[in-house]
Parts: structure tokens; sequence; C-alpha cells
């Protein structure tokens, strides 16, 4: 299908549109940080970005590097700590955490840590970093991840962040927060969130040209299949121009 | 208080808080002395081989790289490294040989720029042993109970997955609300290398710009060498003291290293250097290109400056400047010769 936008514009896009104004977000690299610079320049001007090296509600001016760079405390009310940012987390004043992921499983665990076995890895990914602490500890946890059959599995190689472990009350039978959890999936297929009863992961909606049959295919696990299943909006002209806006070395958008 | 889960990770750098008052009492002077000195007697004075090491900094932020490349080229050997988000630093580390053990929040990538070849190879063929999993919050807690003189803090990170099975935390009861809670032990590093934008020449330290966890880090040392951008007069602390994140009875040496953080960002001064970056990871996809990097920027230059010279000098610098000033756009190697 021909198309005037980059899928990872869509994929910002969607993720964008889950950020509410006048909430908080902690974010990871990458597209998270592209999603949430999106909401704070068009629907959620007062979107309190927290970082976790210690940039808290800047106004972030071009795509950091890392989730340490300058540009992570830019005009921001603080340049705080570690500690202060992940503090605040575990007291609950997150709302959103946002992250990426090499592996994840029906209940919304995900592995970032290793493929293969971790005493002897095919595959030694870079481990928890904040991951395992955003997916802890704020209110609703939401990935954009590539989906494919290796990705979207029904046994994770290492369980590094917690999902919704393995179903309904396991986080709280852990002793995670209450009331916490994974919220929202984002890939370059669909969108999905998860089953109030099961807690196991579901289809919301599928991108424009993406039939539910393509979605299926592309996990290794049963995805549930509601009666209504939407279809996503494309990115609007303007939202791609703010996005090169955002990236415009297309460290992330165009890759 | 009854044993819930054990983490099966190698617990490293542990000491109970009695002997590590005791040793404090004996080995970390009150006075307020002249610390300066190089970085080659630094080294030599405090990283001993098979050490527990960690750095402050973040992945490539405010990293002592002037630190990192003396501890290369001493050939520092069995090193146990603290992964927290540990970067450039442990990439190089590694890659160079220096490093056995590793216990691991984020290591072996480079954030945006993808998975660190040399430290991959080295992990995924047994050459640096991963000993423990653990998350960012959990190190710089593990940190923050050392700096306390405790011997764990509870949190609620980690808990119910394989993080925490492979990481070197307990889970018990807690005895107030009723519910499992990780209990994190107390992690002192040996040595901790820091790079900040002032100190006197005592040690007490300045940071520009967030603080990532070096607050709790620099209070977690037993040994502590401070390389800084600057070195200032002890007016210049006295005046404003509620700038001072370290003061100087942490501190074992005081080196000057300006743009001792190069390649990484230094907040306000530099950016991060990506074409130098990218350099290193095209080189480090073999065990040959790392050897032609280490010759060429570690073991072929004498110090510092001959170093920064071969990285472009003043005019490299001021470009990196500008950079972090937003006063002019950045320069990025092509992804494919980055990848």
């Amino acid at each position: 299908m021909k198309q005037d936008y980059d899928p990872t514009e869509l994929l910002a896009y969607v993720a964008a549109g889950l950020l509410e104004d006048d909430k908080s977000v902690f974010v990871g690299t990458g597209l998270p940080m592209i999603a949430a610079m999106l909401a704070q320049r068009t629907h959620a001007p007062n979107l309190l970005i927290v970082f976790e090296a210690g940039g808290i509600g800047p106004q972030v001016p071009v795509l950091p590097i890392s989730v340490g760079d300058s540009r992570t405390f830019y005009r921001a009310v603080a340049a705080s700590s570690m500690h202060d940012v992940m503090s605040a987390s575990q007291a609950g004043y997150l709302d959103y955490g946002f992250l990426g992921a090499a592996q994840i499983d029906p209940y919304g665990n995900l592995n970032t840590t290793v493929i293969g076995e971790w005493s002897a890895p095919q595959v030694r990914l870079p481990g928890s970093g904040g991951a395992n602490d955003v997916g802890s500890l704020c209110w609703r946890t939401i990935v954009v991840m590539r989906q494919d059959r290796q990705r979207f599995v029904e046994r994770l190689d290492f369980l590094t962040t917690p999902g919704y472990l393995d179903g309904p009350g396991a986080r709280e039978r852990a002793g995670l927060p209450a009331g916490s959890g994974p919220y929202r999936v984002i890939t370059q297929l669909g969108l999905y969130g998860f089953d109030a009863t099961s807690r196991r992961m579901t289809l919301l909606a599928t991108h424009p040209g993406v039939t539910v049959e393509n979605v299926q295919a592309q996990s290794g696990f049963e995805l549930l299949v509601p009666a209504e299943v939407e279809t996503s909006e494309p990115p609007p002209p303007e939202v791609c121009r703010i996005l090169r806006e955002i990236d415009p070395t297309g460290m992330v958008i165009g890759k | 208080m009854d044993v819930l889960q054990a983490g099966q990770g190698q617990l490293v750098g542990w000491h109970d808080p009695d002997e590590h008052r005791a040793w404090v009492a004996t080995h970390k002077s009150r006075a307020l002395k002249d610390k300066r000195t190089t970085v080659r007697q630094a080294i030599a004075n405090y990283v001993t081989d098979g050490a527990l090491l960690a750095c402050g900094g973040f992945g490539h932020i405010r990293v002592s790289m002037a630190a990192i490349y003396e501890i290369v080229r001493q050939h520092k050997r069995d090193l146990t490294l603290c992964g927290k988000t540990a970067v450039h630093d442990s990439d190089i580390l590694i890659a160079a040989g220096c490093v056995r053990r590793i216990e691991v929040a984020y290591a072996f990538g480079h954030e945006l720029r993808g998975l660190s070849p040399a430290s991959r190879r080295a992990v995924e063929s047994g050459r640096c042993q991963v000993v423990a999993e653990i998350s960012n919050a959990g190190y710089q807690w593990r940190f923050l109970a050392a700096a306390m003189g405790l011997p764990f803090i509870p949190t609620r990170v980690m808990l119910g997955t394989d993080t925490l099975a492979h990481s070197s935390a307990r889970v018990v009861q807690d005895p107030f609300s009723g519910k499992p809670i990780a209990l994190l032990p107390a992690c002192y590093p040996d040595v901790v290398l820091m790079h900040v934008h002032r100190c006197d020449r005592c040690g007490n330290a300045q940071i520009d710009g967030i603080v990532i966890e070096d607050f709790e880090l620099a209070r977690a040392a037993r040994r502590l060498i401070v390389t800084t951008e600057e070195i200032v007069d002890e007016e210049v602390i006295r005046e404003q003291p509620w700038r001072t994140l370290i003061p100087y009875y942490l501190v074992d040496a005081v080196v000057a290293a300006p743009y001792g953080a190069h390649p990484a960002l230094m907040p306000g001064h530099y950016y991060f250097d990506e074409e130098h970056i990218g350099e290193w990871l095209r080189l480090s996809k073999t065990d040959e290109g790392v050897a032609e990097y280490l010759d060429k920027y570690v073991y072929g230059v004498e110090d510092l400056a001959e170093y920064l010279e071969l990285i472009g000098g003043q005019e490299q610098m001021e470009y990196l400047r500008q950079v972090e000033l937003l006063q002019t756009p950045l320069r990025t190697p092509r992804p494919e010769e980055s990848a």
C-alpha cells in the first residue's frame, strides 16, 4: 500500500497519542523519547517528561542520544539524580513508563537481557538498565517494539522486566506495587492492550493496511481478538514535519 | 525474618558495616590536604589487579575516560566491573582485556548507537563473565546502602523476575506491611573513578547538571579518584558550599584533566564525539580493530594532551562545545559506518 509516511512515524504518532497532558511519563532511549517529545509539541504541552539519570520536566530541544544527554534536562524544572527519579517512581508519581524490548510474552513481561541461555548466551543484550524499575514502579507501562514470531513469544528466554508475570494478581503476590502493570504495546502492525480478567495481550487496533490475520501470523502466541478491532489513524503531514524536526539526523525516524 | 527467595547472583563489593567503619577509620584521612597528583600515579596507587571498579557518570556522560585509558595503558587485569549503565568505559576496558567479571545493570550496548561488538564477543565467548544481574535503580540503591553504612536497603524493584533470580538480592516479608520486599545488599567498590566540572586541590568537588548516582557512589567508594575539568581555589568552594556534591574526605586523589571525558559528553562543556565513538564501534567489530584503536589512541600516546591532539585538538573540542550548547548541528557518522 502506498503511504506518505514512514513506519516509525506511525509508531511515534500512535505512541504519542497514548500520553495525556498534565501526566508524567518515564521515558527510555529511542522511540519512547520521540513519542514523548511529539506529545509535548502537540496535544500535551504540560506532559511531565522524566529521565532516569535525573532530567525532570525538560523541554527537550532535539532528540537526545542518551537518557543522560544534556538535552534531557534542557529548560527542565530540575536536574536531579537517579535516586530522586526512581524514588518518585516508587512513591507513585509516575503515571506512564515507556520502554522498548527484544522479546515480550502474552502477559507483557519483557526480555532485554539475553537470547539463549543466561550462562551461555547466543546474544548478550544490555540487561535491565532502568527497564525493570520502570516496569515495576510506574502505574502504566507502554512498550514499543518490533513484532515477529521471535519477538512475540509464549515463553521469554529471560524475564528482565515484570509485566503481569504469570497472570492476574501475580504482581501483587510478588510484592510489586498494587494496581501497576503493562498498559499498551505498540508494534509496526498494531496496538495492543491487556485483558482485564486474564491479563493476556489483546489486539486493540491494526495499522492501516494490516489485517488481523497478519497480526496473528507475526505472533508466537495466540492474541486475544475482540469483536471490534479499530484501525490506527495515520500520522498527518504536520506530525511528520514535527517528527523530522525532533530527529533531524534520522537516528530513529526513517530507520 | 524468613528469606522468601535468594538471588543466585554472586555478591560483589559487600562488607559487614562494622568492618567497613573500621576500614574507614584507618584508611580515610580527615586531613584537609593537597591531593593533586597525575592520572598515572593515581591509577598506579589505587587500582590494583582484581579490584572492584565503578565509574561515575552514566553511559557516555561525564565518564572519566582519562582514567579509563590509563588503566588500559597500565595493563591492569582481572578487574570486576560494576556495570551500572557502563557503556563506553566498560566497552574499552573489556575489549582491552582488563575485566574478568561484571555485574550488569546495563552494559554491552551504546544506547541508540547499537550493541557493543567487542564486549559482546568477550561475554559470548566467556572471556568476561557476567556474575550477577541487577537494575539501574537496584545498583544505585546498593550504593546508597553503602553510603549510609547499612548492610542492605529494601526496595520494590526486580520482584518476580529473572533479574532478581540472577541478582544478589534477597526477598523477605516486610514486617510492617506484610508484603514481600527485595533487600539489596550494600556495594562498596574498591575504587571509583569520577569526572567532575571543578574541585579544589583537596577534592571538594562540584558537578553541574544531573548528578545521576554520583552522590551515592562517591560515598560508597573505598578509594575515590576525582578527575576534573578545572582545579579551583578553595575560596570558590567556600563561597557556595551548597554546591559541593563531594566533600574532600571522600576523595583520595585529585587529577586535573581538562576534556578528560572525551569522547563522552561533559554537560555544559562538550557533547559526545559521535565520529570518534563511530570509529570505535567500527574498529571494535574485530579483535584486530580493537588492537588498532588501542595502539593509536591509548598505547601510542603518552598522556591526555597527546590524545587530544590526535582526536582533533582544540578545533574538535570547540566544535563539540558548540554542539553541546546547541549552537551548531551534530555531525553523525553514517549508520552503516557505525552499526
